[in-house]
Formats: C-alpha cells, structure tokens, sequence
C-alpha cells in the first residue's frame, strides 16, 4: 500500500493508510474520513475506537490548525468517559453522549454533499466565459537555455559597468550645527533686542536646523543670555536678550 | 428585431455581468417592464433559433451573453480569457452553509464546520460572493451573512431555488455523481 513518508502526519503502520492533515478542512472532515475508511456506522459510532485514531492522526499536527483539533480531541475523549459511567438499567432519562456529535456529523456530511454539488455547479459555469475578463498577461518566452560561460560573464560585466559607482549611505555623526546656530542667534541678539524664531531659521529650515536653533536656544536661555517667552499656547516663539545679563 | 430588443441586446453585449430585467428595463424611460419582458422574449428567441458562438443564458437572476462550453478550452489556449479562480473546499463549506442558512452569523458556521471561519469569510466578502445582510438579535448584535447575485453567477445558476433541496441530497448525490469531463 502507501508508503508513510516521514514527513506527513500519518497514522501508526499497522492502520495501513497515510492521512495528511492538510487535505482536511477541519476536525469533522478528519472524522468522517475515519468513520468512512472503516466503514462504521454513524449512527452507532464506536467512540473509544474513533478517538484513539483521530488522536493518533493529530499528534503531530502543525501548531497553527491545532486548537480545532484539540477542541474535537478534548470532546470525543469526554464522550468516551461519559459512556464508560455506569447507569441503572431502565434510566429514560438517560441521553447518549455520542448524539450532539452524531448530529453535527450529520449535518456536517450533508454540507460536504453540497460542496461536491457546487463545485460541479461551479466547473459547469466555467466552461463559459462571459465579457470582461482581462486577459491574463502574456508570458515570456522561455530564455534560451544554451548559454556559454564566458557570454554570462561578459553579460554581467556589461550590466555592472552601467552602474556608475556603488551606492553607497553616507553616515553623518551628526547634522546638526547647534554652533553655527548659537553664532547665529548671537549676532541677532546683537543687534536687536527682540525678535522671532522665524528670523532664526528662516522661512524654510530643515529638520535639522530646526532643532539646532532649538538646541541652541535652549542653551542660550540656561545660561542666561536670552529668554524665550510665547504669548499663548502655539503662538510664536519671542526670543529677548536678557537685559541683566547684557548690563553685566 | 425590434429596436428595444435591438437595444437589449447591445447592452448585454456591454455588460460584464448579467442585467436583470428591472436593470433591462431602464434602459428606455419611455418603456416598462412589460414591454421589456417582451422584448428580451423576442431576443431569447431569435439568439435560441440562430446558430452562433455565444449564446443568451439566463443566470443569477438575470440575462448574460455567455460563449458556448465547446469553446472554453480554444479560447483558454489561446490566452484570450481567463477562467475565474476554482474555491477552496473550506470556501465551499462556508458557501455551503451561509447559502441555505442564511442570514447566519460567524459563530453558527463555525459551530457547523468545526473550525474558525473568519479568514474565510473574510475573503468570500471581498470576493463578493457573500455580503453582510443584516444584525442579528442575539449578544453583540453579530452580523449576518447572505449569498450575492455573483455567487449565484459563479455557479451558473438562475437562483437560490436552483440549489438542491437539503431532502433530495443524499438521494441525488449517493453514489458521488461522475466527475465532469475536464
């Protein structure tokens, strides 16, 4: 028969048959595959049996279609206790464990009958085509395979001498020029008393001239050369000398 | 042919999808529905009695211009057309169920297929075959889910009421029916 192949999830040998996880669609598929290939009755389903296979089968299931499986495990391994307690004879009362999952098995047989239904219906419709299908891009022709060497090479040199020189990042230690700004604003200062921080940076500064007049007129406003003041939230930064200082 | 016919037929030429009567029927402002019923009849006929590569199909609840099966495979050969996608058997599954219980919720999918079914429905929404139909009563008021005209489009059917009827199932399809011809 089938070989099991050491990569495929498979069942023990003695079983005689290979079961690949990925083919199912889920838990009931897997189990419906087990009631069909020992041709059990679904009605009467022998739970012990069906749970040692269907954990068989999963035991070396793939972490991420793990936790449907788990969850069907967990529920047949319940079934199967609850038909092991014993119960008095005659108990009307008492309901087969198995039935909520007969059911579902049920149902879910009747869904894979009108899958197999429409995809006939579906390959049916596509032996017709409507208007509006773009056409599917054509395909290249294949590269001639017959290829020296030394012509791969001479390719390769001809490609890599259009390259006009290696791109490569130039890394700055740093952009930013708190000292070119600190000189700037001290000249301001110099000659004026008051003025705003667009006569800092000027109408388009960088990201990092931006931050060196900050930088820089942070430091300027801690050691008491100049104080920052705005008149409201957001409103523009007012940069004054410190009339103390400059006294001094 | 009359004129309306005429007009009928031009515009199921243009269209990439079928048009439904009452879509049919704005053509003309001037014409309702009756005449336009008539009109398509006149059509029908005259493209069932003439031999022609295309043909006139009713789908989805409307008409379609549609090539004829024998040409499929020459015309995919030749590269002029693409067939649509075939769906996985998980988007079956969940075609399947929203298409008889519909509306339904997520939860009720995933309760009859035993699996989470979010991705999957995720992308029969943006495939357009299925659509969010309405909320539920229930905790959360989840959405609901019901099939499109493209899903009935996609399997060539005229309607809902095309689909087997869950009691003639396993009559119908045990022993599975023979594969279709490729």
């Amino acid at each position: 028969m089938t070989t099991p192949s050491p990569m495929n999830p498979v069942l023990p040998d003695q079983s005689g048959f290979v079961v690949e996880l990925e083919q199912f669609s889920g838990p009931l598929d897997l189990l419906l595959h087990l009631i069909r290939e020992d041709e059990l009755d679904i009605t009467d389903l022998p739970i012990a049996k069906i749970a040692d296979q269907f954990l068989a089968v999963i035991a070396e299931l793939g972490l991420n279609q793990a936790a449907d499986y788990l969850e069907m495990a967990a529920r047949l391994l319940r079934i199967k206790a609850q038909l092991l307690l014993p119960r008095r004879l005659g108990d009307d009362e008492w309901e087969d464990p198995r039935s909520e999952l007969v059911r579902r098995l049920l149902e879910y047989q009747q869904i894979r009958e009108l899958v197999d239904w429409l995809q006939q219906a579906a390959s049916r419709r596509a032996e017709q085509l409507g208007r509006g299908y773009a056409p599917p891009a054509p395909e290249l022709p294949p590269a001639p395979l017959a290829i020296e060497l030394n012509d791969l090479l001479a390719a390769a040199e001809r490609v890599i001498a259009l390259i006009p020189e290696p791109m490569l990042h130039r890394v700055v230690p740093r952009p930013l020029d708190v000292e070119g700004a600190t000189a700037r604003i001290q000249a301001l200062l110099a000659a004026r008393e008051e003025f705003g921080w667009s006569d800092v940076v000027g109408g388009r500064p960088s990201v990092a001239d931006v931050l060196s007049a900050f930088i820089s007129l942070l430091e300027l406003a801690k050691r008491g050369t100049l104080r920052l003041s705005q008149r409201e939230p957001f409103a523009p930064l007012v940069i004054r000398r410190e009339s103390a200082r400059e006294a001094a | 042919m009359s004129p309306l016919a005429k007009l009928l037929e031009a515009a199921l030429f243009a269209a990439s999808r079928p048009l439904t009567l009452a879509e049919l029927a704005t053509l003309d402002p001037e014409v309702g529905e009756v005449e336009t019923r008539a009109a398509l009849a006149e059509l029908w006929d005259a493209w069932g009695s003439e031999d022609h590569g295309v043909e006139l199909v009713e789908i989805a609840e409307g008409w379609q211009f549609l090539t004829r099966r024998e040409y499929a495979e020459a015309i995919e050969r030749a590269q002029f057309a693409l067939r649509p996608r075939r769906l996985s058997p998980a988007a079956l599954e969940t075609l399947a169920i929203i298409a008889y219980r519909q509306p339904v919720g997520r939860l009720e999918v995933d309760e009859i297929r035993g699996v989470d079914c979010e991705a999957v429905i995720e992308k029969l929404l943006e495939r357009g075959l299925i659509d969010i139909v309405s909320r539920g009563e229930g905790l959360g008021r989840p959405l609901l889910y019901g099939t499109t005209p493209q899903f009935l489009e996609i399997l060539g059917l005229k309607g809902l009421d095309q689909l087997p009827r869950l009691d003639e199932l396993s009559v119908a399809l045990r022993p599975p029916a023979p594969a279709e011809p490729e």
